[in-house]
């Protein structure tokens, strides 16, 4: 078995006397696509920014090619070539689709102060990196603003894989975005693991990361519910888990027992929802 | 391959000449610019001779080297409100070394630079330190300079002006740099006019073709996101500053050098002149968008307007209805055009 890209062991953050994640483990593999999930609050962020260099963890350590590390900051962990990609913090829309992809990366031809920015280049490379990932803009001088948030997302994937990435961390690459939309993201993570990048791919929507991970790390409550691969989990227990299939029972007793039949009737619904969640995972 | 599909995508419906002309950010100030000139070329016949060019290109070129550092630093994101005040403080500061402490003209230029460029780098780490709105930081160094550049004056010379820079040495050289006239088409055309194009040509260069430039576009559309992959956003915006106060020593400069003589109150009112014709010329007041070119035809129809009015025999005192009706004109046409171009586009 191949040494691990990446391997967190029992991180802990605390801020102040939240306890934001406890003793979480995980593994990330080249050519492998590790899944994190949970709801809002989860520690999700919290997690991925320890990966990225933004926080240190209070506890626990992480291993970089089975090597343990420790950054201090993006620039650090980018060096090692873990790259992350932010929902919201991507793209210059007003900007062209060729600028904003060499955006503080730009390749130069010519001597002194004639030193420019090779434009030529920098489109074509553009184009073809896109290509390579599969990716087909209409238009590199389209400003990014005009593209779909698919497409957003595919470009800083492709720049990161551009960049020198070995490791992909994708911020909820889905989750504002329409069906077809999200499909697409889904087929570029399938692009950058069959060209052999570790991804870790956060969500809080397992049909999402279902299809494209190999490795589920569920989170709640900054507490690992489990660290699981494909084969130790099928969809509908992924499915359970992550919408508290036993939270929603609870609930729905609670305003059964409720006066107010319109209540009661939302507890009924709710009750016979966790039943499917159940009966689906069972 | 690649190429092949680079080349030709089915998708890309053929993007015909006027669609790629309509989504230049010029396209207001170019279309204003025909507009005003036929107009007031209709009027008077010395309007559109070539004597007449010469004369309207004058008011232009001042302007136009100063709208074009001002839109470069909109396009960054940023105001400056001090650069017209500033083009005064350092013209009265080479009159001042020049005729009261007998200076040289080519040092006593070089200490008006030192002084410009050291109030633009106060006005950038103010903006980058602080993260207060720079309309404030530099409202603040505008009303600073205002009092600054009428009180030395006061205190020096005991009037509120200072002239007598024709006598000092080195003159004579400084006047055929920066304020002679060149003959061109058997008419003199200012040296000014020539020194606008350099800077509208080399601002042009460095925002399409640089790495600075695009990180200019990126401060302005969006600076964190600029950060997050390494752009220098303070640098940029510290450098944009120093940039305008460059060019508003260059235009304090050249005007004082001209006038052999500077008012104290020199460049007040300028500022928002400048801002308007950077808007007119495509830029937008949010940054991130604009050009350098149409901050330059923005002046161009400031200038039209100034001397288009005196020629049509009008009263002078309509040129600023004129250009507010320039500038909201401008702009609508500016906010339709990008509209239904970037419509089609999709």
């Amino acid at each position: 078995m191949t040494e691990p890209l990446l391997e967190a062991r029992d991180l802990t953050k605390y801020f102040g006397s939240v306890i934001a994640l406890h003793g979480i483990s995980t593994t990330v593999r080249a050519g492998g696509v590790t899944c994190v999930l949970g709801d809002n609050g989860a520690g999700k962020s919290t997690l991925i920014k320890i990966l990225s260099g933004v926080y240190r963890p209070d506890a626990g350590e992480y291993l970089v090619d089975g090597e343990p590390a420790r950054f201090s900051s993006p620039r650090e962990a980018l060096d090692r070539g873990i790259a992350t990609v932010y929902q919201d913090l991507a793209m210059i829309p007003l900007m062209s689709v060729w600028r904003n992809f060499f955006l503080g990366s730009e390749p130069t031809k010519g001597w002194g102060p004639f030193r420019r920015f090779d434009v030529v280049a920098a489109k074509r490379l553009c184009r073809e990196n896109l290509l390579r990932m599969g990716i087909d803009i209409r238009d590199p001088d389209q400003p990014v603003g005009t593209l779909s948030g698919g497409e957003r997302q595919s470009v800083a994937i492709a720049r990161a894989v551009h960049f020198g990435a070995r490791m992909l961390i994708l911020d909820e690459p889905t989750s504002a975005l329409g069906v077809k939309q999200a499909g697409v993201v889904l087929r570029y993570i399938v692009q950058a693991r069959d060209r052999g990048l570790g991804v870790v791919f956060i969500t809080h929507n397992p049909h999402h990361a279902y299809p494209v991970g190999d490795r589920f790390l569920v989170l709640n409550r900054g507490r690992s519910l489990g660290d699981f691969g494909k084969g130790e989990i099928s969809r509908e227990e992924l499915t359970r888990m992550m919408a508290g299939g036993a939270e929603l029972e609870q609930l729905s007793h609670e305003l059964e027992r409720g006066a107010d039949s319109k209540v009661a009737a939302v507890g009924r619904d709710l009750g016979e929802s966790a039943q499917h969640l159940d009966a689906a995972s069972g | 391959m690649t190429t092949a599909a680079a080349t030709a995508d089915e998708r890309v419906a053929p993007v015909g000449l006027l669609r790629r002309l309509l989504i230049r950010p010029e396209l207001g100030a170019v279309v204003g610019a025909i507009a005003v000139f036929v107009f007031f070329a209709s009027l008077s016949p010395v309007f559109r001779s070539v004597d007449g060019i010469a004369n309207w290109l004058d008011p232009a070129s001042t302007l136009g080297i100063m709208a074009v550092a001002i839109a470069l630093l909109m396009i960054g994101g940023e105001f400056d409100l001090s650069a017209g005040v500033l083009t005064g403080t350092s013209g009265l500061a080479l009159a001042m070394l020049t005729s009261e402490y007998g200076w040289n003209v080519w040092p006593a230029m070089l200490m008006g630079l030192a002084l410009a460029l050291t109030i633009g780098l106060f006005n950038g780490i103010m903006v980058v330190r602080t993260k207060l709105p720079s309309f404030i930081i530099t409202l603040g160094t505008f009303l600073m300079l205002q009092g600054i550049n009428l009180g030395v004056t006061k205190a020096v010379t005991g009037s509120v002006q200072i002239s007598g820079i024709a006598d000092a040495p080195g003159y004579e050289l400084a006047r055929t740099i920066f304020a002679s006239t060149v003959p061109f088409l058997g008419v003199q055309f200012r040296v000014a006019i020539f020194w606008w194009l350099a800077v509208t040509a080399v601002a042009t260069w460095l925002l399409l073709r640089t790495r600075a430039g695009n990180w200019i576009f990126a401060a302005g559309g969006g600076e964190a996101a600029a950060r997050s992959v390494g752009v220098p956003t303070t640098k940029t915006k510290i450098a944009l500053f120093m940039a305008t106060a460059f060019a508003a020593w260059l235009v304090g400069t050249i005007l004082a050098l001209r006038l052999t003589s500077v008012q104290a109150n020199t460049g007040i009112g300028q500022e928002f002149i400048y801002i308007i014709a950077a808007v007119i010329g495509g830029c937008l007041l949010t940054g991130g968008y604009g050009s350098a070119v149409g901050a330059a035809i923005g002046a161009v129809i400031f200038g039209m307007a100034d001397k288009g009015i005196v020629f049509a025999g009008w009263d002078s005192d309509w040129f600023k209805f004129f250009l507010g009706v320039m500038l909201v004109l401008a702009t609508l046409t500016n906010h339709l055009v990008r509209r239904y171009a970037e419509e089609r586009r999709r």
